[in-house]
């Protein structure tokens, strides 16, 4: 039997899946019209029942999130799907909408019902044009079969650039027309959200498995992971494999499982370093390759689930580059609110490039460290967080490498060796 | 071209409050005039009832607004981790001495800009290039030149995952802004990576 279990993936391979003729062709529309016959709280039970949790990073309970938002207070209540992919390494709801973005419009209608709102904006990234076309499309589809317009409405928002959009907090400064800077909370959106109204923040993932467990039910959807994390879930392999791409598979599986399904790391290479959910998220080595890729596995081996971005680096591969570079987009991101955010990514900017052209010092590293334990936990937000991890996880399993940068007075990597234009051939 | 105001009025409708639609405007602006013109601002402030300073801060805080014009097609190389890695540096080097321009420069003919980008979410197509947003995916040094070479001939080649044709960066800023061009349903659905795992499943893998 295969490991992997399509599910939101399972009708991509249809060239017209994009549209409302193939969603509704495979039974589209049928879970929301089972959901909208449903009492509002059944729903957020149903959906709290099937153990699906937040698919865009920190893996919060769909179900208590949906319930946090009062009810029968008279006011405006909303739903924003977060659609602004930019983790580095994380590449699933973009290829979902362009496949098949019916499948969060019917989502947005049960979370809708289900939390009573009428409203649902869509924050896309703006720098994925054809994807902003299939989801408008899609949307305008949706009001033409009647399926919006009838109490609940979706507008889609489209981004202009920028990273930090992605935190939740940020995105709803940003949809309401101003710079996209994090908020203080208390209070959450659950309570003071968009316009200061009560607000459910979800993934476009999250929100596209929802139809599946309306329709099939929570015990169907609890069969599939692992005893904390349940359901099936898109994991994203990248970067020097054979054979990268979309893996949809229950909660647990390994990297080893996937890789071997993905005919491995790159011919004549070995696996050196990866990410388990995005540039975010603490390094692993191979020595995690059987470590459970669910929310407690890969926390309990030191780093995050994430968004199950799968980079995959082999020995060709100078960590200190790629930290380097990494570290380089925090810098860029940093939306500049908070000051160990904005003034330490700079800092940390200006050493590792010493220490990565060889003119760096060991004591740098410990300086690099110092100032780690001076961002972490300080913002508002987890950019600046995630800026340490990559920085604190290499020195931790590569030191010697950093050494190695310092005694050489240069990179000791030759970066062509890396690019996919040498070495083997790529299927 | 000048600014519509009633396809601006239509897009300040989507939102339930005015001021959210100042990033769909400020893409429409783009559209219109290939950046964002002090014009545009002036504009956008009016129609929203806020100052002038409002609406930049706003500008200026994310990368797609230009404030200078940019080239019919710009060209953005993803120099983050993976994509620089697996030979985005070269590529984006390879174009700026192609092109004899620098990072955010625009060739004298107008034609091509370019620029070094962050993560574009296809890191499973990795390395990427994007043209007005459009999808190139496994470029080469060589893929990477043809697509500049062909835009200044006014001639690009197709997005790898796009329409059947690369829009320029004015056509591309109105489906930013949110307006229809009608071409959602040209192109594939998915790429070959997108559908590995549920090739592999079929297969029994």
């Amino acid at each position: 039997m295969s490991k992997l279990t399509p599910v939101l993936s399972a009708h991509w391979d249809e060239k017209d899946s994009f549209t409302i003729e193939a969603y509704t062709r495979h039974g589209g529309y049928s879970a929301s019209k089972k959901a909208l016959a449903m009492d509002p709280d059944a729903v957020i039970q149903m959906v709290k029942d099937s153990g699906l949790r937040g698919r865009g990073g920190a893996g919060f309970p769909t179900g208590m999130k949906w319930g946090f938002i009062p009810q029968g207070d008279d006011k405006d209540h909303y739903l924003v799907v977060n659609a602004d992919e930019s983790e580095p390494g994380t590449c699933k709801d973009t290829p979902l909408l362009m496949a098949n973005p019916h499948v969060l419009i019917e989502g947005c209608i049960i979370a809708c019902h289900a939390i009573r709102a009428k409203s649902a904006f869509i924050y896309i990234r703006g720098e994925v044009t054809h994807v902003v076309r299939r989801v408008n499309a899609a949307i305008a589809d949706a009001y033409k079969a009647g399926h919006l317009g009838n109490g609940i409405d979706v507008t889609l928002h489209i981004g202009a650039g920028a990273y930090i959009c992605g935190e939740e907090t940020a995105l709803l400064d940003s949809l309401e027309g101003f710079r996209g800077q994090p908020r203080l909370r208390p209070p959450f959106p659950a309570i003071a959200g968009l316009y200061a109204r009560p607000t459910v923040v979800n993934n476009v993932e999250s929100i596209s498995s929802v139809p599946a467990i309306i329709a099939n039910g929570a015990e169907w959807y609890q069969s599939m992971g692992t005893e904390k994390s349940k359901g099936a879930t898109l994991y994203s392999l990248s970067g020097h494999v054979n054979n990268p791409g979309q893996f949809e598979a229950p909660l647990g599986i390994t990297l080893r499982e996937i890789l071997d399904l993905a005919g491995g790391v790159r011919d004549g290479h070995r696996l050196k370093f990866w990410t388990p959910g995005g540039s975010s998220t603490p390094l692993f080595t191979d020595a995690h390759l059987d470590t459970p890729l669910d929310y407690e596995g890969v926390s309990a081996a030191g780093s995050m689930l994430g968004t199950k971005a799968l980079q995959i680096f082999d020995e060709t591969t100078c960590v200190v580059r790629a930290v380097h570079r990494w570290t380089e987009y925090y810098k860029h991101e940093s939306c500049g609110k908070c000051t160990p955010c904005r003034e330490g990514t700079w800092w940390l900017v200006q050493i590792l490039r010493d220490l990565e052209n060889g003119t760096g010092t060991e004591a740098d590293l410990e300086k690099l460290l110092d100032l780690c334990d001076n961002i972490m936990g300080r913002s508002f937000c987890a950019l600046g967080d995630g800026a340490t991890s990559p920085i604190t996880s290499s020195i931790k399993y590569f030191r010697d490498e950093y050494i190695a940068h310092v005694t050489n007075g240069a990179c000791p990597f030759d970066p062509v060796q890396s690019t996919l234009f040498v070495g083997a051939v790529k299927q | 071209m000048s600014l519509n105001h009633e396809v601006m009025q239509s897009i300040i409708k989507r939102y339930p409050r005015s001021r959210s639609a100042i990033m769909p405007l400020l893409h429409y602006v783009q559209s219109v005039s290939g950046y964002v013109t002090n014009e545009g601002i002036e504009t956008i402030s009016k129609i929203l009832e806020i100052e002038t300073a409002e609406v930049s801060a706003v500008a200026t805080f994310y990368t797609q607004y230009k404030r200078k014009p940019v080239g019919e097609y710009h060209v953005g190389v993803c120099t983050n981790t993976l994509c620089a890695v697996m030979g985005g540096d070269a590529i984006f080097s390879a174009l700026k001495d192609h092109l004899g321009i620098e990072n955010d420069g625009v060739t004298d003919d107008g034609k091509v800009s370019l620029e070094h980008i962050e993560c574009n979410a296809a890191c499973d197509y990795a390395p990427v290039v994007m043209a007005n947003w459009e999808f190139y995916d496994n470029q080469t040094v060589e893929s990477a030149k043809a697509i500049v070479d062909g835009a200044r001939q006014g001639n690009p080649p197709a997005p790898t995952r796009g329409p059947n044709r690369l829009v320029t960066y004015k056509e591309a800023s109105a489906v930013l802004a949110g307006l229809d061009d009608g071409l959602a349903r040209e192109g594939v659905q998915a790429g070959g990576p997108t559908l590995l795992g549920l090739k592999l499943s079929k297969e029994g893998k």
